[in-house]
C-alpha cells in the first residue's frame, strides 16, 4: 500500500509518457527547424558568392586578368569589343574618395555638433531629421542630383553637360552623411564624462577637450563611421546612375563617368554573350571589394569592443 | 586684512590657442549649418516641386498612352504586394534566425559563423542582389522577371535588419523569465512560443518597419529581378508578373521619359512614407518599449 | 601667513534645493586640508567650486567670495582654463585618458602650449617622479596607461595634474575606489606633496583624515559645520555634531 501512495497511478503515467513522448518529438521539429533558418543567412552568402565567382571567372579567364583590370578601354559592343575596367575601378574610387573627403569633415562635425554642443532642443530636432536623410531612397537623391545639382556644375564650371565624377561625388557625399553623422555621434555620446572632466581641469577649453581627448577615445567608433560610409559609397548605382553621365571615360573630375556599379546596371538589361560575362566579372571585382571593406569593419568594430 | 597684498596676475589664453578654439567653433557651427540647410532644402525642394504634383488622377489610374497619361497606381500597388509578400517570407526566416542564434545556438563557432554571415550581407551592395536575384530566381529557378523573384532578392537583402533587432530584443528578455518557464517543466520550443516571443514584439515590430523603409527605397535590386511594368493585377496574378515599384518608376519615367514632374511626385510620395516609416518606427520603439519596461518592473 | 584660497559666504544651489550654505573657509599655503562629512553633506561640492568645475553641472547658481590669492575666480573677467592650470584635481575614479602614459602626462603641457620635445620629456620625468611612479613605468612610458592597476592609474592621473606646475591640488575621495596598499602609498605622496603644494582633499575615511591632513573643515547638510587643526578637531571639538560624527555615531 504505501509504494503505492508513492508511485503514480499506471492510467496516468501512461498518457503522460505518451504526451512527454509527442512533447519530445515536437522540441526536436522545432530545434530542427530553428537551426535551418540559423543557416539561411549563411546559405544566401554562399549562394551570392557562387553565383558572383562562377559567372565572375569565364570572362576574366577568356579576357586575361591583366588585360581585363588593367585595360583602359571599354568597348563591349564595338566589332572589336574591349573590356578593360581601369577606367571603372578609378572611378569607383576616386568617387568614394572625394565623397569621403568632402562627407567625412562635415560628418564628423555635425556629429560632434549634435553630441558636444548643440543646444538639446536643437539636436532634439536635428538627429530626426539626419534619420530622415538616411532613409530617403537612393532615386530621390539622384533625381535631385540630375535637377539641381548636374545643371548647377554645368553653368558654374561652364562645361557642355555637368552630369560627370564631380557631380557624382557631392551625391555620395550627401548620401553617406546620415550614417556618418549618426555612427560617430554615437561613438561620441559614449565617451566616458571622467575623461571629459579630467581635460577640463586640467584647464583645456571645452573645444580642446572635444577634439583632443572626446574624439581620440572615440576613433574605433569613428573609423567604423568612416568604412561603413566606404562600403555605401562604392555599391552605391542607382543615384550615380542619374549623375555621372555613364561614359566609360578614365576618370577626372569633369569627365562624364562610369563606375563599377553603374556599368552593371547601364549595360545588363541588353547585354549578351561575353559582353554578359564582362558584367558578370565587374560584379567579381565589386564583390571582392565590399568583402575586403567588411572585413576591415568588422576587425574595427571588435577592436572597439574591446578598446 | 589683503589691502597690501597684491592679488595674483592672471594670464590670458595664449593666441594660438585662442584661434584654434574659435576657428574649431566656427567650423563646428558652420559644417551643421551646412547638414541642416543641406537637410531643410533636400526635404524641401522635394516637396515644393512634388507635392503640386500629386493628384488624385495620378494615384488612381495606371499610364495610358491613348490618352497620354500617367498614373502611378500599379506602381502603389507592387509596392504595397512586394512589401507584403517580402514581409511574410523575411518575417520567419529572420526571426527564427534570430531565435536559434539567441536561444538554441551552443556551439560558438557556428553563431560566429551565422554572424558574421548577417554582417556580409549587410555589407553587400544592392546591385549585386539585384544581379544574383536575376541569375538564381528569375532564371535558375524559372520564376522570371516578376514581384516574386524581387521578393525572394530583397529578403536576402533585409533578413539581417529582421535578425539583428529580432535579436536584441530577445537578448533583452531576462534570462529569469526563461528560467522559470524552463523550472515549470515546459519545453524549450514551449517556453519560446508563450515566454520569449511576446516578451520581444517591440523588436520585431521595429524590424518590420526598417525592413518596409528598406522595400519602399529599394531599386537596383529591383531594376532585373521585379521588372519595369506598369501592369495593374491581384496580389496572386501581380506576384507571377513583372511590375515596377515606385521607386523604379521614378527612375524609369525621370531617366526614359523625362517625366520630371511625375519623378518629383513620386520623390514626395516617397518622403512622405519614409517620414511616416522614420515616426512610426520611434514611437512604436518607444510605446514598446515602456510597456515592456512596465512588464519587467 | 596670507590663505590661499579665501572663501566668504558660499552659497550653492542645484536649481532650487541649496547644495551649500554661508560656508567660509581659509585654505592656508603648503598644508592639507581635509574635508570630512557623510556623503550628501556638499564637500565634494565645495571641492569643485574651487577650481569652477561646477561651471559644467547645469542649473547650478552660486553666490559668494572665492578669492585665490586675492583674486575673486567668479568675476566674469576670469578665464576658467588658467584657474584650472593653478588649482588642479585629481576625482574619486582614476581616470587616465586612452592614451600612452607618456601622453597621459604630457596632454596638459601640450594644450598650454609646450611643443618642445625635449622639454615635454622633462616635464613628464619630473611629473612621475613626482607622483613616485616613475621607477613603476619608465619602461613603459608609451604604453597604453589603461593597462595600469587603479592604484597606478590614479598616480598617473596626479602625476597628469602636476605636469601642468599647478599651486593648488584638489583630491575628491582619490584613495576611495583603491586597495589599502595603493591608498597609503597615496598618502605618503600627499604628505611629500605639501611641500610643494597646497592640498586640498576630500575623504570618507576618518583614520586617514587624522593622518593626512593639517587642518580638516566637517561639513553637514551642505553647512561648514566646524573648521580647524586636525589635531585639536578630533581630540576636543568644539561642536556636538562634529563630535557625533567623528566617534562615528552617524555616517
Amino acid at each position: 500500500m504505501s509504494m503505492n501512495i508513492l508511485s503514480i497511478p499506471t492510467h496516468f503515467k501512461g498518457s503522460f509518457g505518451r504526451q512527454k513522448h509527442v512533447r519530445k518529438a515536437l522540441e526536436r521539429v522545432m530545434h530542427g527547424i530553428f537551426f535551418f533558418f540559423g543557416i539561411v543567412a549563411v546559405g544566401f552568402v554562399l549562394l551570392i558568392s557562387a553565383y558572383l565567382i562562377f559567372s565572375g571567372l569565364p570572362a576574366i579567364r577568356e579576357i586575361g586578368l591583366r588585360n581585363f583590370l588593367f585595360g583602359t578601354v571599354w568597348k563591349s559592343t564595338a566589332a572589336q569589343p574591349e573590356f578593360g575596367i581601369l577606367p571603372f575601378l578609378l572611378t569607383s574610387v576616386y568617387g568614394t574618395a572625394g565623397a569621403m573627403l568632402v562627407g567625412v569633415p562635415v560628418g564628423f562635425m555635425t556629429a560632434m555638433f549634435l553630441s558636444k554642443v548643440a543646444p538639446r532642443p536643437l539636436a532634439a530636432i536635428v538627429r530626426p531629421a539626419v534619420d530622415l536623410l538616411a532613409g530617403i531612397p537612393s532615386v530621390v537623391y539622384g533625381l535631385i542630383g540630375m535637377i539641381v545639382l548636374v545643371p548647377t556644375i554645368r553653368s558654374v564650371f561652364d562645361l557642355s553637360d555637368g552630369a560627370c565624377l564631380l557631380a557624382a561625388i557631392l551625391v555620395l557625399a550627401i548620401m553617406i552623411l546620415p550614417s556618418i553623422v549618426s555612427v560617430s555621434e554615437t561613438a561620441l555620446n559614449a565617451v566616458p564624462k571622467e575623461y571629459e572632466d579630467a581635460s577640463l581641469a586640467l584647464g583645456a577649453t571645452e573645444i580642446e577637450t572635444y577634439f583632443r581627448v572626446s574624439a581620440p577615445a572615440a576613433k574605433s567608433g569613428i573609423a567604423a563611421a568612416i568604412v561603413l560610409g566606404i562600403g555605401r559609397a562604392i555599391g552605391e548605382a542607382m543615384a550615380i546612375l542619374m549623375v555621372a553621365g555613364n561614359v566609360a571615360n578614365m576618370p577626372t573630375l569633369f569627365s562624364s563617368v562610369t563606375f563599377l556599379t553603374t556599368a552593371i546596371a547601364k549595360e545588363m538589361s541588353y547585354s549578351s554573350g561575353l559582353q554578359r560575362q564582362a558584367l558578370f566579372s565587374i560584379a567579381l571585382v565589386l564583390f571582392l571589394f565590399i568583402m575586403l571593406i567588411n572585413i576591415g569593419l568588422n576587425l574595427l568594430l571588435k577592436r572597439g569592443k574591446e578598446g | 586684512m589683503p589691502e597690501h597684498y597684491a592679488p595674483v596676475k592672471m594670464e590670458p589664453l595664449s593666441g594660438r590657442r585662442k584661434v584654434f578654439n574659435r576657428s574649431l567653433h566656427v567650423l563646428l557651427y558652420l559644417c551643421a549649418a551646412f547638414t541642416c540647410i543641406l537637410l531643410v532644402g533636400i526635404i524641401g525642394y522635394i516637396f515644393y516641386r512634388g507635392l503640386p504634383n500629386i493628384t488624385w488622377k495620378l494615384l488612381s489610374t495606371k499610364p495610358s498612352y491613348l490618352s497620354d497619361s500617367i498614373g502611378i497606381l500599379p506602381n502603389l500597388m507592387s509596392t504595397l504586394y512586394l512589401v507584403v509578400f517580402t514581409l511574410l517570407i523575411v518575417l520567419p526566416l529572420g526571426v527564427g534566425a534570430a531565435i536559434y542564434l539567441t536561444e538554441y545556438a551552443k556551439n560558438r563557432r557556428l553563431v560566429a559563423v551565422i554572424e558574421f554571415a548577417t554582417e556580409t550581407l549587410t555589407g553587400i551592395p544592392s546591385i549585386l542582389f539585384g544581379l544574383v536575384g536575376m541569375l538564381f530566381f528569375c532564371q535558375f529557378c524559372s520564376l522570371g522577371t516578376s514581384l516574386r523573384a524581387g521578393a525572394f532578392t530583397l529578403v536576402m537583402m533585409i533578413l539581417p535588419t529582421i535578425v539583428r533587432t529580432t535579436q536584441e530584443s530577445l537578448k533583452a528578455v531576462p534570462q529569469s523569465y526563461r528560467e522559470g518557464a524552463l523550472g515549470l517543466g515546459s519545453g524549450k520550443w514551449h517556453m519560446i512560443r508563450t515566454v520569449v516571443l511576446p516578451c520581444s514584439t517591440d523588436g520585431i515590430v521595429t524590424g518590420c518597419i526598417l525592413a518596409v523603409g528598406r522595400i519602399v527605397g529599394e531599386s537596383a535590386a529591383l531594376l532585373f529581378t521585379a521588372g519595369l511594368a506598369h501592369s495593374l493585377s491581384g496580389f496572386f496574378q501581380a506576384l507571377s508578373t513583372p511590375g515596377a515599384t515606385l521607386t523604379v518608376a521614378l527612375y524609369v519615367y525621370v531617366t526614359e521619359r523625362g517625366e520630371t514632374d511625375v519623378g518629383f511626385a513620386i520623390a514626395a510620395i516617397l518622403m512622405i512614407l519614409t517620414l511616416l516609416i522614420n515616426l512610426a518606427a520611434g514611437l512604436i520603439g518607444r510605446w514598446l518599449g515602456k510597456a515592456s519596461h512596465g512588464r519587467s518592473a | 601667513m596670507e590663505p590661499v584660497l579665501s572663501v566668504k559666504g558660499l552659497n550653492l544651489y542645484y536649481g532650487s534645493t541649496q547644495a551649500l550654505k554661508n560656508v567660509s573657509i581659509d585654505l592656508p599655503e603648503k598644508q592639507v586640508t581635509a574635508l570630512i562629512g557623510p556623503s550628501g553633506c556638499g564637500k565634494s561640492t565645495f571641492l569643485k567650486t574651487l577650481d569652477r568645475m561646477n561651471d559644467l553641472v547645469p542649473g547650478v547658481t552660486i553666490n559668494g567670495s572665492v578669492q585665490y590669492r586675492g583674486l575673486e575666480i567668479y568675476a566674469p573677467d576670469v578665464d576658467v582654463t588658467w584657474l584650472r592650470r593653478q588649482i588642479g584635481m585629481v576625482f574619486q575614479k582614476p581616470n587616465p585618458f586612452p592614451m600612452s602614459i607618456y601622453d597621459n602626462i604630457a596632454y596638459g603641457p601640450r594644450t598650454h602650449g609646450v611643443r618642445d620635445r625635449k622639454h615635454l620629456d622633462e616635464i613628464v620625468e619630473k611629473s612621475l617622479r613626482g607622483a613616485a611612479i616613475w621607477d613603476e613605468v619608465k619602461d613603459r612610458l608609451k604604453k597604453s596607461a589603461l593597462g595600469l592597476s587603479g592604484g597606478q592609474q590614479q598616480r598617473i592621473c596626479i602625476a597628469r595634474a602636476l605636469a601642468v606646475e599647478p599651486d593648488v591640488l584638489l583630491m575628491d575621495e582619490a584613495t576611495s575606489a583603491l586597495d589599502p596598499i595603493s591608498t597609503s602609498k597615496i598618502e605618503d605622496l600627499i604628505a611629500d606633496l605639501k611641500n610643494t603644494y597646497t592640498i586640498v582633499i576630500v575623504t570618507h575615511n576618518m583614520q586617514q583624515a587624522t593622518r593626512v591632513s593639517d587642518k580638516c573643515a566637517f561639513f553637514l547638510l551642505g553647512e561648514l559645520v566646524e573648521s580647524g587643526d586636525t589635531g585639536q578637531m578630533f581630540s576636543m571639538p568644539r561642536e556636538k555634531r562634529t563630535e557625533d560624527y567623528i566617534t562615528g555615531r552617524f555616517g
